[in-house]
């Protein structure tokens, strides 16, 4: 690892003022990627900005009919959370199976959604659900954030402070894990609204996408049999020694299924 | 607790007191005064010319102390990593051994190859520094694939090698077994891969080598599973240090598999570094650095073929193998494809006629060495295999035509067509009580109601058979062994009665500290507590070939039970004077010395006190004190053995294959700690299910880039990818190790990829499939239904 000044700021204006006053500073949520880079010298910032001293960037707390989830809220807290289990269920149970113990005890939402790693879970749920995106500095709808693999709609030195959801009527999430890194090869979150239907497909392609034909299907019947004569493109999507590109297209529309079949029958 | 605990007990291992608490002491919690960090520069291409090495800008990086490169090595008159065992080609001419620079001169042969090591005072700096070296290549075509690198015109990886071969090397009766074939009423022929592993020890490895000016002592601190053979080799044939100058420790050390059996090139290069410049120098391999420097295992490419007559009854088996050597011939690499793995193609079986042949090829790949199981998994897949697909074609069941083939019990001692002679065993035996406790007569309702729910359940079978216990030092050198393979203990009996061993094999992992405790407790009548083990220290123990293959309790228990021997004999000897009776009349039995017919006692601890306090001791005929040793080569090997079965569900839709049970009966001869023994077969058996399922070295065919260099993308088998095992030992006796015993570290390994492939090949008979290789991943399993499906339905 290469040196660095570490900071450790007790509040969102002081953290976005080091973030503005230094040359290759970044800042550090749970730090699930980038301390492992910097361990591998893939990355190596001259400073590194702490958001764990920032209180009320973290917990969990309903703003009229919306969840509030605070952006340095770890994993495993989300997975637990009482509110977030009555309210939205599928969050917590997405929560609940991102990496291992260690990870969701370490590891942020608002870490998570800001590397916008293409096989991340949370980024599925977030444009699933329509959620907003609150920074330091503005509100950014979920369709408008992320942009492509580790590409986000956030300014140099813009923080998430929380994610704002929309609560569905019925919204799964179900993901099939890499084998070996146990990030999703395929997730695909499905959100039902009165009678809209958002999918958000993760690990399939370089970043998160919707997936258009499944909404349309699914907006006529939400049911897992309106899904069995509708495909994906495969040559879109990813290949890699894990899966072909066919193989991911063939997870994305199982994952769907049985994502809408979780959604109509929760537990 | 001071009681005697023997063999056949279950006590709890006495090392993981200090293993679970995190206070092992392993070569990375080593601290030596003053001591520096080295870190290796690494080839980032998989075959180049080194055009020049640029070193000055590392070395201006602060508390940079030296930058060494190959050519300095060469230029001090280093020599090569030797390679422990030459083996002869068909023509009887040796195989072919380029010599194996500890840091590459001249040219990289594979993506990891060392090329200059950077010596600093802190780890950071040798890093950055490393980072600064400057390496000119030119770059030259590369080729990682066993089929590829025979080709005419594939790239020279070696100028004085031909078509990158090693070595064609040959096993059998070839004649015999044309004729066999000629008058066979059926033929089941196959082509498998058996899949690149790595082997990837929790424990990444590392060494410090350390310089005494003042004596003119080295010392080396190393992850290894042999030191005293890394001192021979090291010392003799790379460094040329004399032994006696030399010290060689290998402390905790947290697992090996194989992996650390080799002498790698690290080692010799912080040896040298600390010679060079005085002092210690550390280096601690990163993870992602062990996948391009750690020897793989496995890595085959083969044809086979079985020929039976009408009744299903084997006649012959004819073998041809290409076996992946990497860029280099590590320790014992070109041995572990032939003499490890051809002998073992009979298996449970009676087969007449057996002929193998064997490539060794050289390739743009990390070294290829031994990893557990090292040539058996590969004998008992090609085996295994073959008999399920002869089977199938014949129409007879799977677990029939075993029992129809397989070495009765009373044919034992049974001399195979491959070398080899297996002393015992009862493969029916075992066979037998696994399918019981497999319920395999309830499978069919299984099957059905897996059907049921839209998925395939597969039951998959594999006997086995592995020689263990290396090794003879008479056949092995028949072989190409080019050194010793027997083992030592010393018992040290302290005055108070106490004991300490010092024994060539090491513990890095297998519970040694609670098994040797045992025996020693057993034979001794002595305190389980008040007996402790000691390796892994050349300064230490008198010498060893080290743990692998099996052969720590086989060999090495075999020495301490002879030495054990040797110490009873003196306590009589000791008993009979004080006692005043003859030798012969002296009896030693639940740690007591009484002459016989008599109640006349002598207790351990008095006879141990007595042996340090002379005073009436003829001393002409009686020497003092009370410690033995005992150097123990092996008469044969062993031959432990099993029937696995395998059970799998596959999901049409993903691919996924998950195992609902898994079953194991195994004969591993005497058992000393039963805990330890199922705690060896349910690592074995998972390591297995990895290669089976998950693990895959995978290289880019053109670049030669390890493309599965990190667990993101190397898949090593978890706990959720896993059943409970069912195990029972169904041990028959080994007729020449003093205790009976066979050895059980390799079984699960051997047993368990062919049982899980039969099953999987069995879940998808529906869809014809009659073979998957490894490992089968959610993608590929997927791809065969896909495709078999498609083909069933055009037809």
């Amino acid at each position: 690892m290469k040196p660095f000044a570490y900071h450790k700021p007790d509040s969102v204006s002081a953290a976005v003022a080091l973030l503005a006053a230094h040359a290759n500073a970044v800042p550090l949520a749970g730090g699930m990627t980038l301390v492992p880079t910097m361990k591998q010298r893939l990355a190596g910032p001259d400073h590194i900005v702490d958001l764990s001293g920032i209180a009320g960037l973290s917990g969990v707390s309903m703003d009229g009919g919306t969840l509030v989830i605070g952006a340095s809220t770890r994993h495993a807290d989300v997975a637990s959370s009482e509110l977030v289990l009555a309210k939205l269920p599928a969050l917590a149970r997405l929560a609940g199976r991102i990496g291992d113990q260690q990870v969701r005890h370490r590891g942020t939402i608002g870490g998570s959604i800001a590397n916008n790693d293409p096989a991340a879970d949370y980024p599925a749920a977030v444009l699933a659900l329509g959620a907003d995106i609150v920074t330091d500095r503005r509100s950014i709808r979920a369709d408008d954030f992320f942009i492509d693999m580790f590409e986000t709609a956030l300014e140099p030195g813009e923080i998430v402070t929380s994610v704002r959801f929309p609560l569905p009527d019925a919204a799964a999430y179900c993901k099939f894990a890499n084998p070996a890194s146990r990030y999703a090869l395929a997730g695909v979150f499905v959100a039902k609204t009165g009678d809209a239907v958002r999918v958000a497909v993760t690990g399939a392609a370089s970043a998160v996408f919707r997936a258009g034909d499944i909404e349309t299907a699914l907006s006529e019947s939400f049911e897992p049999s309106a899904l069995e004569r509708i495909s994906i493109d495969a040559s879109g999507l990813m290949a890699d020694i894990h899966a072909d590109s066919e193989y991911r297209a063939q997870l994305v529309m199982v994952m769907a299924r049985r994502a809408v079949a979780m959604a109509l029958s929760p537990g | 607790m001071s009681e005697v605990i023997g063999i056949g007990s279950s006590p709890k291992r006495k090392e993981d007191a200090r293993f679970v608490r995190g206070r092992g002491n392993y070569v990375a919690d080593i601290k030596r005064p003053n001591m520096l960090v080295g870190v290796f520069h690494r080839s980032e291409h998989a075959h180049a010319i080194l055009k020049s090495v640029d070193v000055s800008a590392a070395l201006a990086v602060p508390g940079v102390r030296a930058v060494f490169t190959g050519e300095d090595m060469k230029a001090d008159n280093v020599g090569g990593l030797p390679v422990g065992w030459g083996i002869k080609g068909k023509d009887g001419e040796p195989m072919k051994e380029p010599p194996h620079p500890p840091m590459a001169h001249g040219k990289v042969r594979y993506v990891g190859d060392a090329i200059a090591f950077v010596v600093a005072e802190t780890e950071e700096q040798a890093q950055a520094a490393s980072e600064l070296v400057v390496v000119d290549y030119e770059v030259l075509p590369a080729v990682v694939g066993l089929v590829d690198a025979l080709k005419p015109g594939a790239p020279a990886i070696y100028d004085e090698v031909e078509n990158n071969l090693c070595c064609d090397w040959h096993l059998g009766d070839a004649p015999a077994v044309e004729a066999a074939f000629r008058s066979a009423a059926h033929v089941a022929s196959i082509e498998l891969v058996n899949n690149r592993l790595i082997g990837n020890p929790l424990e990444p490895r590392a060494a410090i080598g350390e310089y005494d000016f003042a004596t003119g002592q080295y010392t080396l601190w190393t992850t290894s599973q042999f030191p005293h053979v890394v001192r021979l080799l090291m010392g003799e044939m790379v460094l040329h240090i004399p032994q006696h100058k030399l010290r060689v420790v290998a402390p905790d050390v947290g697992g090996g598999f194989g992996v650390k059996q080799f002498h790698y090139a690290e080692e010799a290069v912080v040896t040298w570094a600390a010679g060079r410049l005085g002092g210690a120098v550390k280096w601690v391999c990163q993870r992602s650095e062990g996948f391009v420097s750690d020897a793989h295992g496995r890595d085959h490419v083969t044809e086979a073929e079985l020929a039976l007559d009408e009744a299903g009854k084997f006649l012959a088996m004819r073998v041809k193998t290409l076996a992946n050597m990497g860029a280099y011939l590590s320790t014992f690499g070109p041995n572990i494809p032939t003499n490890l793995y051809a002998p073992l193609l009979s298996g449970v079986y009676v087969i007449p006629s057996i002929y193998c042949e064997v490539k060794c090829v050289f390739t743009n790949t990390v070294p290829v060495d031994a990893y557990r199981g090292a040539g058996r998994p590969e004998a008992t897949f090609v085996v295994e295999r073959l008999v399920d697909l002869a089977a199938r074609e014949m129409g007879i069941d799977k677990i029939e035509i075993r029992k129809r083939n397989m070495i009765s019990r009373e044919s034992y001692p049974y001399q195979t067509p491959v070398l080899v002679e297996y002393d015992s065993g009862d493969p029916r035996g075992c066979l037998d009580r696994a399918e019981v406790l497999a319920d395999v007569a309830g499978f069919e309702a299984r099957r059905a109601e897996a059907a049921s729910r839209g998925k395939y359940l597969g039951l998959g079978i594999s006997t086995y058979v592995e020689a263990c216990g290396l090794a003879p030092s008479r056949l092995a050198g028949q072989l190409g062994a080019r050194g010793g393979l027997y083992e030592s203990a010393t018992v040290r009996v302290h005055p108070s009665g106490v004991v300490t061993v010092l024994i060539g094999t090491h513990n890095h992992g297998q519970g040694h500290e609670t098994t040797f405790a045992q025996i020693v407790s057993d034979h001794l009548g002595v305190p389980f507590e008040d007996v402790s083990i000691v390796c892994g220290d050349t300064d230490r123990v008198q010498f060893g070939m080290g743990t692998y293959g099996s052969r720590s309790l086989v060999v090495g228990g075999a020495a301490l039970a002879k030495a054990n021997d040797k110490v009873i004999l003196k306590g009589r000897k000791i008993a009979a004077h004080q006692l005043e009776a003859a030798l012969d009349d002296i009896i030693f039995e639940k740690g007591e010395f009484s002459v016989a017919g008599t109640d006349r006692k002598k207790s351990f601890v008095e006879i141990a006190g007595s042996a340090y306090v002379p005073f009436d001791y003829p001393l002409e005929t009686l020497e003092p004190g009370l410690e033995e040793q005992a150097f123990y080569d092996p008469v044969n090997f062993t031959y432990p053995g099993g029937a696995h079965f395998a059970e799998v569900e596959i999901d049409p839709e993903t691919g996924v294959v998950t195992i609902m049970r898994y079953t194991a009966v195994d004969d591993v001869g005497t058992v000393i700690n039963p805990m330890i023994v199922h705690g060896q077969l349910h690592g074995g058996i998972a390591q297995g299910i990895g290669q089976a399922l998950f693990e895959h070295g995978v290289y880019d065919q053109t670049s030669g880039q390890l493309l599965s260099g990190s667990f993101m993308d190397y898949c090593m088998p978890r706990a959720d990818n896993l059943p409970n095992f069912l195990l029972e030992q169904h041990s028959t006796t080994c007729t020449h190790t003093p205790m009976g015993v066979k050895g059980c570290g390799e079984c699960g390994t051997i047993g368990s990829p062919a049982a899980i492939i039969s099953a999987v090949v069995d879940a998808l008979k529906p869809l014809g499939v009659s073979h998957v290789d490894m490992p089968a991943t959610p993608n590929h399993i997927w791809n065969i239904i896909r495709s078999s499906s498609a083909r069933l339905a055009a037809e």
